[in-house]
């Protein structure tokens, strides 16, 4: 067989923009921080678990230090309490990073609508995918997953689309 | 069986201690009633709620006493489980406990301005923290009673006279649930000092009861503990059916006994598969987890949902247990044993395990009965209290099993009472499904029932039936009532206070993890940072039902 270089890159290599490669990269090794509070994160350990099993969309490796993380999850209530917590979590977390509302709780307050409970966490944080339910099936956290990663591999990453998001803990 | 005394404010510490030495040894529940809105005028606008329990076990009394003003001595000193429980009181409605060792706000953020639960304050008006509080002051009067002298600067410890690290354990921390903090000294790998805090995940259940009806609450209960969703359902109805003076059919209550098993099942399995995890034992969380999966296919079958399942309802339950019920529990069940026997092949002559659960985490029967323990933490410290038992109600006396019990009250001994358990409870089920009574699931009376569909569409009375108990809700006799019953973590009991009407004036839930987790920073000191995981694992603290 001739060793041209042209054969040689044939077989080996296949041609490709940067943001491209990185993107499949990126969709395929996303690291779960999750933030779980309530009944929806024992909804995650079900993603977690072998039936649903979330390592088969290459997000198993959930991490409980938000500096080894790339995605948030935060599944369950946060209140008033919580709230500073959140955010200082979010904000030690490097970029790029993404961020899923797991739960009604977490989207809206949910039926929680009193004196103790923040009304949506897109008060204190950006969001970029909300999944309702309360709590939601493990199918719908993994359907948030498969269209974060879908997103990632056809918009790209950008990394100024929350730039002037302004929570009701941030100093304005 | 119980009693209601009325006692003046200023004789209430006396009789509080005349009583404990009569054997009233266990403090289920303190707790407030705002009647500044009440239909019927009481004595005081205010007025404090005790619940004790006899060290028989068998009956309970209700102490209550009217405030003229919002001070009172504290019943700290009889009782060590009070100290959480009159600060929830004081972070609530704002009464002062005199003496009180360490009253400052339990549930609610430092910032908080206000009582949540006085009938003046607006449900919905909330108020923002902006800094976490760092509870310096509670850890150095902890440091300064084991004689540890702390100079204070800019907000942190220095020049200590013990070479102290200090260590914030959660809220955000895989063991923690998200939900708890505790706040260690360490000396070395060895805990000197602990202090917890609480109420990161307080979503205001109790305010949110006084603007919805009874029936409505039914989905509230189910996020108090909801690893064992049915079993809170059943503890509330079951207090509003008492208030009601009415008694479900056999049907009905042989169906709550097997759901209330399958709930206890449910719920031990994923507190075991968790604390195997926390040990390092990955393996043992896919065999005890998946019978739950399996438990939740069941459950979404007959209920509709997995996880919170709203199934019971005053009266009875939204429908009947389907065709093949009984077959589809049985494959169930076989898969609870299949993983509890995996998961014991691995762990039950297991050296790691027996070496990092056995003789750590302790906490003497004396002192769990004082922190009011109960449920399987409890039991752990070898005091034989299950409410099945020495209570029963919807016929559990019928039913033959044993109450497991562990000798030193370490983990071990927690973690093997819960792994008994789950063979009880199966053994409970079998029974149950052997003889389940024929009939109807609902009581007959409309104004406490909803008709059948049918009926609303095609008649007058059916229309107005649905109507009303939509809008109005069941309407419950003026009064007050404690009732609880064994749920999986122990003794949960609802104090309802009914103005009469289909919403309930005042919901306090006696939260089985609260007082546990009450006893937790005392149960750590002393011992290693990791057993200190270990023992939070093995109290199972459901935050829900603690912060509510």
């Amino acid at each position: 067989m001739e060793l041209d270089t042209t054969t040689l890159l044939n077989d080996s290599a296949i041609a490709t923009r940067l943001e491209e490669a990185i993107g499949w990269a990126r969709e395929s090794s996303l690291w779960p921080m999750v933030f779980g509070t309530a009944c929806c994160a024992i909804e995650f350990m079900s993603v977690a678990a072998s039936k649903y099993d979330i390592s088969r969309f290459g997000a198993e490796v959930v991490r409980f230090s938000p500096r080894q993380a790339d995605l948030l999850i935060v599944a369950g209530t946060i209140t008033y309490k919580q709230a500073p917590i959140l955010k200082q979590i979010y904000e030690q977390m490097s970029e790029p990073k993404w961020v899923v509302s797991m739960g009604a709780c977490a989207c809206s307050g949910g039926f929680y609508d009193n004196y103790s409970t923040m009304q949506g966490i897109d008060n204190i944080i950006p969001v970029d995918v909300y999944v309702g339910g309360c709590p939601p099936r493990p199918e719908a956290l993994i359907d948030a997953l498969l269209s974060l990663q879908n997103d990632l591999r056809i918009n790209k990453y950008n990394p100024d689309r929350h730039k002037d998001f302004r929570g009701l803990l941030d100093n304005v | 069986m119980c009693e209601n005394i009325i006692v003046p404010a200023e004789e209430l510490h006396t009789l509080i201690d005349t009583k404990y030495k009569e054997g009233f040894t266990y403090l289920l529940d303190i707790t407030a009633v705002d009647y500044t809105v009440y239909p019927v005028v009481q004595e005081e606008l205010f007025a404090l709620i005790y619940v004790l329990r006899h060290e028989s076990f068998l009956y309970h009394i209700v102490l209550k006493t009217y405030l003229k003003e919002l001070k009172i001595e504290t019943i700290t000193d009889i009782f060590k489980g009070a100290n959480w429980l009159e600060r929830e009181v004081y972070d609530q409605y704002g009464i002062h406990f005199k003496n009180h060792p360490n009253l400052r706000r339990v549930l609610n953020h430092k910032e908080f301005v206000g009582h949540p639960l006085l009938k003046a304050y607006p449900i919905t008006k909330g108020q923002l923290l902006h800094e976490v509080d760092d509870l310096i002051d509670e850890m150095n009067n902890r440091l300064l009673s084991r004689n540890v002298v702390c100079k204070l600067e800019s907000g942190s410890f220095s020049e200590c006279n013990k070479d102290l690290m200090f260590l914030n354990l959660g809220p955000s921390h895989p063991a923690s649930h998200g939900t708890i903090r505790t706040y260690v000294a360490l000396d070395g790998e060895t805990i000197e000092c602990a202090v917890s805090e609480i109420g990161y995940l307080h979503r205001g259940f109790e305010k949110s009861c006084e603007n919805h009806t009874y029936n409505q609450i039914v989905p509230y209960t189910d996020r108090l503990n909801y690893c064992s969703a049915i079993s809170n359902n059943i503890a509330f109805v079951k207090t509003v059916e008492e208030m009601l003076g009415i008694t479900i059919s056999e049907r009905a209550q042989a169906i709550r006994v097997m759901l209330l098993e399958l709930s206890r099942i449910e719920d031990h399995a994923v507190c075991l598969a968790a604390i195997l995890v926390d040990m390092g034992g990955l393996t043992n969380y896919w065999y005890m987890y998946n019978p739950r999966e399996d438990i939740y296919e069941l459950l979404s079958k007959l209920t509709g949902a997995r996880l919170t399942n709203s199934y019971m309802r005053v009266g009875g339950m939204t429908n009947d247990l389907y065709d093949g019920f009984d077959g589809d529990l049985k494959e169930v069940i076989k898969k609870i044993q299949y993983g509890v026997e995996q998961t014991l092949s691995l762990i039950k002559h297991n050296r790691i395990f027996h070496d990092r659960t056995q003789n750590v985490g302790m906490i003497t029967a004396e002192n769990a009965l004082n922190y009011s323990l109960t449920g399987p933490n409890l039991r752990a410290s070898g005091i034989a209290y299950d409410m099945r038992k020495d209570t029963p109600y919807y016929g559990y006396e019928k039913y033959q099993f044993d109450v497991v019990v562990g000798s030193v009250g370490d983990v071990y001994d927690r973690i093997m009472v819960r792994f008994g358990e789950i063979e009880e409870s199966i053994k409970i089920i079998e029974q149950v499904m052997g003889n389940l009574p024929q009939g109807e699931i609902n009581i007959k009376d409309f104004s406490i029932v909803l008709p059948k569909k049918e009926a609303v569409y095609t008649t007058i009375e059916g229309a107005m039936n649905q109507f009303k108990l939509i809008f109005e809700g069941v309407k419950v006799p003026l009064g007050e009532h404690y009732s609880s019953l064994e749920a999986t973590n122990g003794e949960l009991g609802f104090y309802i206070v009914s103005d009469g009407s289909g919403t309930p004036y005042k919901v306090k839930v006696k939260a089985p993890s609260f007082t546990a987790m009450s006893a937790y920073a005392q149960m750590i000191e002393g011992s290693q940072l990791a057993d200190a995981i270990l023992t939070l694992g093995s109290l199972n603290i459901i935050a829900g039902e603690m912060d509510r």
